[in-house]
């Protein structure tokens, strides 16, 4: 072990240069936050994920946002446990009508200010899964959705962006000193 | 087995080459069968419903033979769950979907329909649903038990179901899965479907082995269709199904040793696993080479700046993944957590046929690139590794030693690589067939079973994931565990929720 901790010190980070905040998902949230909210927040979003009927792919990019290579904590962002200590619910997969409870429940556990990140193609409205008697629909079909960030499944990079795009705008109307 | 009904028993080397030919069983033949699966005669490989019937896949594991038994019924079938456990689940899912009732069962409970689809039997005239009674989990009776409901919203990155445990202080005396959360109704997204439609559904089932289930589906429409698929395209596939071994064992050990509190596995493995999805974009233009196995070959070739980057990803991982096992067997307080946790006996592998490195952990000798040959592997040297310890340790050293395994397959297969095309053209097949696939992604054997109409659409697409078999075996391994092992023993398990739902 301490070989591995040793090597930690000397080599140099495998973390990469952060991705630019998206433009798009930019002027998508201008419309989506409310000016005191975002004061209260700083810089630091605190995400709870839902899975809420996707395949799993989303879930491995998520996960991967905690590599040395995105390394997504230096940003202030960070996944928690508990719908109760979040900002942010990010939510993958259509919503199956065997989960739209289960999100809707989480969201309601959530506290104000919050946003809604829909992450990959079938948050959006289903994608391949749309028209399926077990399936509500997207995200949106459920809970209200601030952002959308779309992709099969959206890569790390493009999850950095999308949630860069958000600590921006929560950030950009902080109160003075 | 002479008392067993007469069954159109067939090699891999003909059922991986031609349409599939099911046998029509009466319900005496079908009782015969349950009974030769309860004696363990036979392994069940799936069981399904579909328009006026239902068929079961079996596998005679000594003649490395597989048959599909086709019981023709509008109304019920003979349980084979009541003689044999591991066909309760899809039983239970048959009657939810086509609701063909398995007489005689123990266990009559709806399975994935929570009575929220506005539709009752999906599958068969979807009738408008009336309430449903609220889910009734199993009785517990006894001094000082108390319960715990977990899920299905879990406290991490990871997919939803639902978990009750009754527990005598720490000790979890039982644990009872529900699952079906992630219900998406693929089986009937599939009907009518394209065989373009289909390859893309069946590459979303379960997302961290979409290149196995394209596989599985692609073989199991090549073999209805009887098309020759070139051979540089099954190599490619070849190579595309370890690097999504490699991937997702590398990343699992450390996620499980994050699971007894060692985050520095963890890091160390999710670097090497982002080298291989990276590699895997580059080289074939997606992290997961999702879409890339389609009916006929593959979607995409490999050039050689492609190669030469694959072979540099194996050199890489033999070079960097050594150290980490090293530093596994060398910490102790490690070890403390993981030898003797979630311990699966040897007799409940073999009875529920428990594919991949569940089972291999546990003394079952079975890997369907062996003992169900299909190209690549027939032309390839793999050894299949077993344990017999059947805990969380074990099944990390089985991850370990498939990953030299899965190496090793990736450069025999880059050294003989064939020239040539890689997708052969597909026609309809101007007649009803029928396909079967089988194929071995990292969690163990997924079965694609394909009815094709003449127009080459899909009649009835059924799937079976691996998860099928292992989930009613975490419910085994955790007893007498303490909950606090729970996280530890079911990364170790690593089901998946949707592969199972779909």
């Amino acid at each position: 072990m301490r070989r591995f901790l040793l090597e930690g010190l000397i080599r140099r980070p495998l973390t990469e240069a952060p991705p630019a905040p998206d433009e798009g998902a930019l002027g998508e949230l201008t419309t989506a936050l409310e000016r005191e909210a975002r004061a209260t927040l700083g810089r630091s979003l605190a995400i709870r994920m839902v899975d809420a009927g996707s395949c799993n792919g989303c879930e491995m990019e998520l996960n991967a946002l905690s590599n040395p290579f995105y390394d997504m904590e230096r940003f202030g962002l960070h996944f928690v446990a508990s719908p109760r200590h979040a900002d942010v619910l990010m939510v993958t997969g259509p919503v199956t009508r065997n989960m739209a409870e289960a999100l809707r429940r989480t969201y309601d556990a959530t506290p104000a200010p919050k946003w809604v990140v829909a992450v990959g193609d079938c948050a959006r409205d289903g994608g391949c899964f749309a028209g399926s008697y077990a399936v509500a629909g997207g995200v949106d079909a459920v809970v209200p959705v601030d952002l959308h960030i779309p992709g099969c499944p959206p890569d790390p990079e493009a999850l950095l962006r999308g949630l860069r795009a958000l600590i921006a705008q929560a950030g950009r109307d902080k109160p003075q000193g | 087995m002479s008392d067993l009904p007469k069954l159109n028993w067939t090699r891999p080397r003909d059922f991986r080459a031609g349409p599939f030919a099911a046998s029509v069983v009466r319900k005496a033949g079908w009782q015969a069968l349950a009974r030769a699966l309860a004696e363990g005669r036979l392994t069940l490989l799936s069981l399904w419903g579909e328009a006026g019937g239902v068929c079961m896949a079996l596998h005679d594991a000594q003649a490395r033979r597989v048959a599909v038994a086709r019981l023709k019924t509008r109304k019920g079938f003979a349980s084979v769950g009541v003689h044999h456990p591991p066909a309760q689940r899809l039983e239970r899912t048959v009657a939810d979907l086509f609701g063909l009732l398995p007489d005689g069962a123990e266990d009559m409970r709806p399975w994935l329909d929570h009575g929220r689809w506005q539709v009752v039997h999906p599958m068969a005239e979807a009738a408008e649903a009336g309430q449903q009674p609220p889910y009734p989990f199993l009785p517990v009776e006894g001094e000082s038990l108390h319960q715990v409901p977990v899920g299905p919203v879990h406290a991490g990155i990871i997919e939803p179901g639902h978990f009750r445990f009754t527990g005598q202080g720490e000790t979890v005396v039982r644990l009872e899965e529900r699952l079906g959360y992630v219900h998406k109704g693929i089986d009937r997204l599939m009907g009518g479907a394209t065989l373009a439609r289909g390859a893309e559904l069946a590459g979303r089932t379960s997302g961290d082995s979409t290149v196995a289930y394209a596989f599985a589906f692609a073989q199991a429409a090549e073999a209805a269709l009887g098309l020759d698929v070139p051979r540089r395209a099954f190599a490619l596939r070849g190579i595309m199904a370890e690097l999504e071994r490699l991937a997702n064992h590398i990343g699992d050990v450390g996620a499980i040793c994050n699971d007894a509190a060692f985050p520095l596995m963890l890091a160390q493995t999710s670097v090497l696993r982002e080298r291989v999805l990276r590699a895997a974009k580059a080289v074939f233009g997606h992290r997961f080479m999702r879409d890339l196995i389609v009916p006929g070959g593959v979607a995409r070739d490999l050039d050689d700046a492609g190669e030469v980057a694959i072979r540099d990803l194996v050199e890489d991982i033999r070079e960097n993944f050594p150290p980490l096992v090293r530093l596994y067997d060398n910490t102790p307080a490690l070890l403390d957590r993981t030898v003797g946790a979630g311990c699966l006996p040897p007799d409940l592998a073999r009875q529920f046929g428990a594919g991949g490195y569940v089972g291999r952990a546990s003394g079952r000798d079975f890997d369907t690139r062996r003992d169900l040959r299909y190209a690549p592997y027939d032309m390839l040297r793999l050894e299949v590794p077993t344990r017999e310890a059947g805990d969380v340790n074990a099944r990390i050293w089985q991850r370990i030693d498939e990953i030299a395994q899965s190496c090793s397959l990736i450069t025999q297969m880059l050294s003989g690589l064939p020239a040539g095309p890689v997708l052969a053209e597909i026609s309809a097949p101007g007649e009803a067939r029928e396909g079967l696939g089988l194929v071995e992604g990292f969690r163990g054997d997924i079965l694609v079973w394909l009815a094709l109409n003449p127009d080459g659409t899909i009649a009835r697409c059924h799937m079976r994931d691996p998860s099928w078999f292992q989930w009613p075996l975490l419910e085994a391994a955790i007893e007498n565990n303490i909950i606090a092992d729970f996280p530890l023993c079911n990364k170790s398990f690593n089901c998946s929720y949707s592969g199972h739902d779909l």
